[in-house]
């Protein structure tokens, strides 16, 4: 026992993995937040959309020699702004609309990837995620925006609540249900693109969904679900990265395959108090 | 001033009119039912008074000081609520959302206020039950009471009734008889003839615009509503 002990805190003193565990700590619990409300909405597919097109930014972003961060963020939120819009206007329907778009961003990202670099193993820590692309500033970036995103969902938290359960209730009674909307979009493209160089393009929409679908097996409030879903979500990447680095794991899969042990987990719990 | 005035309104979706010119006015007290048989745009007519739905012309307009936080509405059940996680405290308590502005949280005075409601309906044994685990009944007073909670001036009601049984369809209009005579406007929106008739003091029968619009005794003698209750009976 005291031989794992000793294993773990000479695994914290690498400075990559002490940089992994504070900003994935922060993303998972911002992306935990955010999905309960996503998930509820039945919008848990903008997520993985809005990954798609971070996917994209960020491979044309190392083409052209920007700065990744700044010019992925400003791109992923338009993303979500236009494709609230769009599920808003119902021409296309919200999900083919997500669908153009991810897969569209995915070959835009792949093409200009290609382009610089050949189909190397860059490409693969774009879309699987590595713990080693965290840089100091990526670190800072994620500690500022995430406790930005924390601080809105508490001060907006019964807002949020309001248009999550019931948007004609609230657009009646005079809330700006589009301005909340258009907040959740803005802060989950936020989310996502933090957490994506880690998790993976392809992985990150986990960290939204399954923690507040794990947390609704088992929660009857929505305070509760909100909480249970930031619990599971954090302990689920602390103990991923850990068993990640025990088991030399990619630490993106295992984070989300432990999600779903999770999840199974409380699943059976649900059925078993429901009874 | 009237509370609402509709002036020359048409409404329609997707490029389809349902229904124009339309023009009427709520005063403070009515009781008004908005009847119609499905796709008369009732629902649509309910949207644009709520100011949900723009009219494709015409105008609605506020009046005597109505503002849209005071305005209480209960709707149609959502598929996003039927599998909703949350207690029916939080439900009823976010009818008082539209008060407090930018203010974060809620006041204790809120908090009595909903549950003050909850009292009301019964349903103050229900406060920490989730919301999806309760029968139609039950939601639909949970929903009631988030109404009362919002509603100052005025409360819609759109199809209030439908899939409740009559001993609690019955209980639930002498809930909404109460408020009115508390002076609470209310205005319904129902394809149940024979409710509008029963409870409501005023009524607007739409198809494609308004057919008749005036007291329920005239509604009962004029020839629409003559055919409109007795055509109900058959079926």
């Amino acid at each position: 026992m005291t031989d794992l002990f000793e294993y773990i805190s000479v695994m914290f003193s690498y400075t990559f993995i002490l940089r992994a565990l504070i900003a994935g700590a922060l993303v998972s619990l911002c992306a935990a937040l955010l999905g309960v409300s996503l998930v509820l909405k039945k919008y848990s597919m903008i997520g993985d959309g809005l990954s798609h097109v971070g996917f994209g930014a960020i491979a044309l972003a190392t083409a052209l020699n920007f700065a990744p961060m700044k010019f992925t963020v400003p791109v992923v939120i338009v993303a979500a702004v236009l494709l609230l819009r769009v599920s808003e206007s119902s021409k296309i329907k919200g999900d083919s609309a997500i669908a153009m778009i991810s897969t569209g961003a995915l070959a835009v990202g792949i093409l200009a990837a290609s382009m610089t670099t050949g189909m190397n193993t860059d490409i693969n820590s774009y879309l699987f995620g590595s713990i080693l692309a965290m840089t100091k500033e990526d670190v800072v970036l994620s500690a500022v925006l995430s406790v930005v995103v924390i601080i809105l969902f508490i001060v907006f938290y019964n807002k949020i609540f309001a248009v999550t359960f019931d948007e004609n209730f609230a657009a009646a009674t005079g809330t700006n249900v589009k301005a909340y909307n258009m907040l959740i979009a803005v802060l989950t493209s936020v989310t996502v693109v933090l957490g994506m160089r880690m998790m993976g393009a392809l992985l990150i929409s986990s960290l939204i969904i399954f923690p507040s679908l794990t947390a609704m097996r088992v929660c009857k409030k929505f305070k509760s679900v909100i909480f249970v879903s930031a619990v599971v979500s954090v302990l689920c990447f602390v103990v991923g990265l850990i068993i990640s680095y025990i088991a030399s794991t990619p630490t993106g899969a295992t984070v989300v395959v432990l999600n779903i042990a999770v999840f199974l987990i409380f699943a059976a719990a649900g059925k078993i108090i429901n009874k | 001033m009237a509370l609402i005035t509709c002036e020359n309104v048409s409404l329609g979706y997707e490029g389809l009119t349902v229904a124009k010119d339309i023009s009427f006015s709520i005063d403070q007290g009515d009781y008004l039912s908005v009847i119609g048989r499905n796709g008369s745009g009732k629902s649509t007519l309910l949207k644009a008074l709520l100011r949900i739905k723009n009219p494709e012309r015409g105008r609605v307009v506020y009046g005597d000081g109505l503002k849209q936080s005071e305005i209480g509405c209960l709707a149609q059940q959502t598929p996003v609520q039927k599998d909703f996680p949350a207690s029916v405290f939080e439900v009823v308590l976010s009818g008082r959302a539209p008060k407090r502005g930018l203010m974060p949280f809620y006041s204790k005075a809120d908090k009595k206020q909903a549950l003050d409601k909850m009292e009301l309906l019964g349903i103050t044994n229900l406060k920490e039950r989730c919301f999806r685990e309760l029968s139609g009944g039950q939601q639909q007073r949970a929903l009631l009471a988030r109404a009362m909670c919002a509603a100052e001036k005025i409360l819609f009601l759109d199809e209030p009734v439908t899939g409740l049984d009559p001993v609690v369809t019955t209980e639930f209009f002498n809930i909404i008889n109460e408020m009115h005579k508390n002076g609470m406007t209310i205005v319904m929106v129902s394809h149940d003839i024979h409710c509008a008739v029963k409870y409501s003091g005023r009524i607007i029968h739409m198809d494609g615009g308004i057919l008749f619009d005036g007291t329920v005794d005239e509604y009962k003698k004029s020839k629409i509503g003559a055919e409109f209750i007795g055509g109900h009976r058959h079926d």
